[in-house]
């Protein structure tokens, strides 16, 4: 540390934290000052918010010291955090949706007197003023909106006369104004002499907001540099590791035929809203479609209502070319069920694993089974086939696991995805979809998923590949699909794309001007 | 000749009413942690059974004994057994994660269990005993009023049991939407995730709620056999039957204890509908339908559970994390 | 800030972790622990309200179960009842359907099977036990599906519809009893002196069939949960409904179908209790093991063989306890003490199989 203790409001040493094999945080130092915004920068799984939540009082280490304002503490409890004067705001909020926004304000506090919402209500309004943050306390959580949700929980911090704030991917689910909106409180808070982190991986958020820049990889800490220092790609090379020249080995599409075709496909959520709004475009066979956007914006809504999983609005149009004869079938209204006997294999890895893609308590073998165990007019399954494909997928993706009967929530996440795509490439499909198949994983086993993407390509295979990185998107993709809150704000060749192109696009949809500009 | 008939209809009703209404008070409390404690029938035994003995006890070892010390000996040994029988589950459910469902079931056969095998000691041989002090106690009507007629006869001839349970029906309404403590109870039961990152103790929460809510419920079962049922023990599986029933009027009251007030009387009213029916619309052989009258009051609970399932009004749903166990660094 | 400072730096004493795939001597060796623990308990009890000495007493107990041939067939009996309720529940359990409902499916069906041997007399000996199988799973399948079809629909909660649906079942045979009694105080034995709708004796007892039904079910109930596709849809529904949906099960059909299934074992059961075994029908004919076989499913994880073995032994205490009571003086209300503890101390002991605790370690 390059600071003494005292005047850092908080600092780590030697902070490590495991889950059962995996080690989520290996030996991290840091430091927190006042009166400064400090970015928690790494890549998604590096250890970030597993590190704040120790923090906020949820984890607890396994190994380190925590100080807060020069003193060792131990933060065993969410109210020891809070006693600290320590407020988190999680990425998955934790607010209760049937109490009103001063109820969920007020949780947790220890009161004097009587308890009177009312009062809580004028003290909410007061801070909501002064921020010009636009909820009443009265209203009910689950009729809030997600960015509405998320001030509540910023209002509830300063409620609270939180000094140091974190900040869990805040912007994930924000729209630009909205970002710039909090960045505006967030140097506010500054100014007020508070401590600010902020767990983010975009860059660009990093260097217009931050003081200080701490990078995770790996749940390893690599470094701190001053932001005015540091350049997207320095911070990239401390994030990565490496430079970025990802190698990705790209052929030209050899003559890509329509293989699925999207017309004016909407869905309208439980809430009445669009989720995706005249979404067009066709996916080509020996392609891969690359889809971009800021998470949340529709990717998996879309990739669910082409596996037959979402109900779709009055006039959507998702076709299926058949590639011997050209003959489009109408996949709208049809049960992934009904997809399969038609004869369109659709092949769907999706971005949660355990909870949909595989059976978390099975093994392999069982798990193999799961979109094929009713071929056959036999009553009972038959195991035979399934434990023959596992042991392939086992030896070819070198999955590590005790057994093939060893259920796969056990496994390592990159063992995992590896499990799930074997399956759905052995399903030898004619579209091939896939949600952030990488996140999570190493860089070796994220190589390894790109280059069996890259040969389901020259199959002749339509893949789609939803990500979240651009570097991969623009090395891996053909052409790159872009989201933005439910639109289709453009479809450019990712062999000319700039990161910037792209990154304009997906947030394009917010400038309040109409339809998306597709063409 | 009517008018008496429906007087003795209500007063039978509001009687047979706050027997579930403790019994169904002390589960709301318990549901609003997420504990769903289906050991409802097993406490209601502890309870009765601890009242009732300790009652019978001091009214067998003492040559006079006094009515107030009956009622503060029976209410606070039933308070505490069947808050054991509370702690029992929480224990197992909250701290070491059981299954709550099964753990509950499991409390009823063994509330049962002791209830009848001590109660049989206190039976030495005989089909039933009595504790007539402390019965003459709980059942003492308010003198002056209770002699208005109708009026009076209906609404203030109750022992002092009848009008707690709706003081505590109040005050639970009171505490659970209007006090900080409630506020972070419901917010456990509704996500204790949550009210955990807001610094609230959640397994404190859960035990409080659970082993208070246990007591509050055995005092139903203590009110069953120390007034409605004229202060008489004997061997008998009508508790279990009215445990079940205080879990239905949770479901009927949409978890809100105002509601039960009304809830628990509908339900009385229902259950004793066979008993009045003669002499009120002249309907024979009503003995022999009288189940079709007792069984409404469940049909109707299963609409109540159904239409809110369909209506799908927030406010109206089980706490969300009802039956689920708690554990922080789930992941 | 005074609160942290007073708590000075020290973790917690006790942590918990999840674990996973703990090896089977392990939870064998806890779940025995925990019925050792649970045994040291019920002695304590014993020694202090009845000052008898409690190996005496849980010598005693074993006759119960072992001092004759024939009560070792009651408790067979008795144990194949609860068996297949427990078998019932597996395939609902399973799919994590709380189907607490059973005593009122089992009702149900002994309720059909009774109404046939009463108003069915005169059909052929074959035919009429076809009529009664029939109409039995028909209405405990009725019963169990009922609640499934809204929880597929609107979700509704179904644990508490099923625990309704019970008292539902038991009013309803409480009416038909007071009205098909007539004059006398009870229903009594049905065709006492005909016989007619009884299970023929085989090796002595009329309630052999109920046995060789049972078994056979606990072996075709394992194969269909580990073997066959809907077992499987089963488990993936269980596990997770967004899998199933995206495995293309459809998860309302699963979910009314398993029901179907549950319900119609549930009345096969009640069919089997009145025409082998009680006779008659009575709101307690289910005796209470809807509930019990709840545990039973639960404790066995939906393995029908540990469902018989979890069976037999809630039996064993039952005729043990009977025996006790009657040796020792004491009521045979003991058996739902000594069951209670020891369930509390098996449903306590899977907290040490699923979770690991680290203690403080010191610095």
């Amino acid at each position: 540390m390059e600071n003494t203790h005292t005047s850092d409001a908080i600092t780590l040493v030697g902070i490590t934290k495991t889950f059962g094999e995996v080690v989520a945080n290996k030996n991290v130092s840091l430091s927190i000052r006042r009166g400064e915004v400090l970015s928690l920068l790494g890549e998604n799984g590096s250890g970030k918010t597993t590190l704040m939540n120790i923090l906020s009082g949820i984890y607890y280490p396994d190994e380190g010291q925590v100080f807060v304002g020069g003193k060792e503490v131990a933060i065993r409890s969410p109210g020891d955090s809070f006693a600290l004067g320590i407020g988190m705001i999680h990425q998955h909020f934790k607010l209760v949706d049937v109490f009103t926004a001063a109820e969920n304000i007020v949780l947790g506090l220890e009161g004097h007197g009587k308890f009177d919402l009312r009062a809580v209500g004028e003290k909410v309004r007061a801070i909501c003023e002064r921020y010009g943050f636009d909820i009443t306390p009265e209203q009910k959580v689950y009729d809030m909106t997600v960015s509405q949700k998320q001030t509540l929980e910023i209002v509830k911090v300063l409620y609270r006369g939180a000094d140091i704030l974190i900040l869990d991917e805040p912007t994930a689910v924000l729209t630009p104004q909205e970002t710039e909106k909090l960045f505006g409180v967030i140097r506010e808070m500054k100014k007020d002499g508070k401590a600010i982190v902020i767990i983010t991986h975009k860059l660009h958020e990093v260097l217009s907001v931050s003081d200080r820049v701490s990078i995770l990889r790996k749940g390893e800490y690599i470094g701190t540099v001053d932001t005015k220092d540091a350049t997207e790609i320095s911070l990239t090379e401390m994030m990565v590791g490496k430079k970025v020249t990802l190698d990705i080995e790209r052929k030209m599409p050899v003559d890509p035929v329509k293989r699925l075709s999207v017309k004016n496909l909407s869905i309208t959520g439980e809430d009445g809203i669009k989720v995706l709004d005249n979404i067009t475009f066709d996916a080509m066979g020996g392609e891969i479609l690359g889809i971009a956007g800021i998470s949340g914006c529709g990717q998996k809504e879309l990739l669910e209502a082409i596996a037959g999983l979402k109900i779709v609005d009055e006039g959507s149009v998702i076709e299926f070319i058949e590639p011997d004869t050209g003959k489009a079938d109408s996949l709208i209204g049809k049960t992934p069920r009904q997809i399969k006997n038609m004869g369109v294999t659709l092949s769907f890895v999706p971005e949660d694993r355990l909870g949909m893609g595989l059976v978390a308590s099975m093994g392999m073998t069982d798990n193999m089974m799961l979109k094929s165990y009713e071929q056959g007019h036999s009553f009972f399954v038959e195991r035979k086939q399934p434990h023959d494909l596992a042991e392939e997928i086992k030896d070819d993706l070198a999955v590590v696991t005790p057994s093939i009967n060893t259920p796969v929530r056990r496994l390592s996440g990159g063992n995992v995805q590896k499990v799930l795509v074997g399956r759905e490439i052995a399903a030898a499909p004619a579209v091939l979809m896939t949600a952030y198949a990488v996140r999570g994983l190493d860089i070796g086993t994220s190589y390894q998923i790109y280059n069996l993407l890259s040969e389901q390509k020259d199959k002749g295979i339509a893949v789609m590949y939803v990500g979240e990185d651009l570097d991969v998107l623009i090395d891996l993709c053909d052409r790159i699909l872009v989201l933005c809150a439910g639109r289709l704000t453009g479809i450019v060749d990712g062999r000319t794309a700039t990161k910037e192109q792209l990154g304009l696009l997906m947030t394009k949809a917010d400038s309040g001007e109409g339809k998306a500009a597709h063409e | 000749m009517i008018q008496t008939s429906i007087i003795a209809w209500i007063l039978r009703a509001v009687q047979f009413g706050t027997i579930i209404m403790f019994g169904s008070m002390g589960e709301i409390l318990t549901e609003k942690s997420g504990n769903l404690n289906l050991g409802v029938p097993g406490i209601m035994y502890l309870g009765a059974f601890a009242g009732f003995a300790s009652a019978y006890l001091y009214e067998n070892g003492t040559p006079a004994p006094i009515g107030i010390v009956c009622i503060l000996l029976a209410l606070i040994s039933a308070f505490l057994a069947a808050a054991f029988g509370g702690l029992i589950y929480s224990f197992l459910t909250i701290t070491l994660r059981a299954n709550q469902n099964v753990t509950g079931l499991a409390l009823t056969t063994f509330g049962m269990g002791v209830a009848n095998f001590f109660g049989a000691y206190l039976l030495q041989g005989e089909v039933y005993t009595a504790a007539p002090v402390t019965n003459a106690a709980f059942t003492a009507k308010i003198p002056g009023l209770s002699s208005i007629p109708v009026v009076g006869e209906a609404v203030f001839s109750y022992g002092f049991l009848a009008y707690a349970a709706i003081i505590c029906a109040i005050i639970l309404h009171w505490f659970l939407n209007k006090t900080r403590t409630g506020l972070n109870l419901r917010a456990v039961g509704e996500n204790p995730g949550t009210a955990d990152a807001a610094g609230i103790d959640v397994t404190k929460y859960k035990y409080l709620a659970t082993v208070i809510g246990a007591g509050i419920s055995g005092i139903g079962g203590l009110y069953y056999v120390l007034d409605y049922n004229n202060g008489i023990w004997a061997t008998t599986g009508q508790i279990e039957a009215l445990g079940w029933l205080a879990v239905a009027l949770v479901i009927f009251t949409t978890w809100k204890p105002l509601n039960a007030i009304w809830g628990a009387y509908l339900f009385g009213l229902l259950y004793w509908l066979y008993n009045f029916l003669p002499k009120l619309l002249g309907a024979t052989d009503v003995e022999r339908t009288q189940s079709l009258y007792q069984m409404i009051p469940y049909l109707v609970t299963i609409l109540v559970l159904i239409v809110v399932s369909m209506r799908r009004k927030r406010e109206s749903q089980p706490p969300a994390s009802l039956g689920l166990a708690y554990f922080r660094e789930e992941r | 800030m005074n609160k942290a400072e007073s708590t000075a730096v020290r973790e917690p004493l006790i942590r918990l972790a999840k674990q996973d795939g703990v090896p089977m001597k392990k939870k064998v060796g806890i779940r025995a622990a925990a019925i050792v623990l649970a045994l040291l308990i019920d002695a304590i009890f014993i020694v202090l309200v009845t000052k008898l000495n409690p190996i005496q007493v849980y010598a005693e107990m074993f006759k119960g179960t072992f001092e004759t041939s024939l009560r070792f067939m009651w408790a067979m009996r008795d144990m194949v009842s609860l068996l297949c309720i427990g078998i019932a529940l597996a395939p609902a359990f399973k799919m994590r359907f709380w189907n607490i409902g059973a005593e009122g499916q089992v009702l149900m069906g002994g309720f059909a099977t009774a109404l046939c041997m009463m108003y069915c007399q005169n059909l052929p000996t074959p035919v009429l036990f076809l009529v009664m199988v029939i109409t039995s799973i028909l209405c405990g399948a009725i019963w169990g599906m009922v609640p499934a079809i809204f929880k597929a629909r609107w979700n509704t909660n179904e644990t508490l519809f099923t625990l309704m649906m019970n008292y539902v079942a038991i009013q309803l045979v409480a009416y038909a009893t007071n009205i098909l009694r007539g004059q006398a105080s009870s229903l009594g034995t049905i065709n006492m002196g005909t016989k007619i709708g009884w299970f023929p004796k085989i090796a002595g007892h009329d309630f052999t069939l109920n046995i060789i039904i049972v078994a056979v079910l606990t072996v075709v109930m394992f194969i269909y949960l580990k073997h066959t596709k809907h077992g499987y849809e089963i488990s993936v529904v269980g596990e997770s409904e967004n899998t199933a949906r995206y495995a293309g099960i459809d998860v309302a059909k699963v979910t009314i179908r398993t029901m179907l299934i549950s319900g119609a074992i549930c009345g096969l059961c009640g069919f089997i209790i009145v025409a082998g075994n009680k006779h008659t029908i009575a709101t307690n004919t289910a005796g209470g093991n809807g509930f019990t076989a709840i545990i039973v499913a639960w404790l066995a994880k939906f393995n029908t063989f540990y469902m018989a073995l979890i069976s037999f032994m809630l039996i064993f205490l039952e005729k043990g306890a009977g025996q006790i009571a009657s040796s020792f003086g004491l009521n045979d209300f003991i058996t739902d003490i000594i069951s209670g503890i020891i369930l509390f101390c098996i449903l306590g002991s899977e907290f040490f199989i699923n979770y690991r605790l680290i203690f403080r370690h010191k610095k």
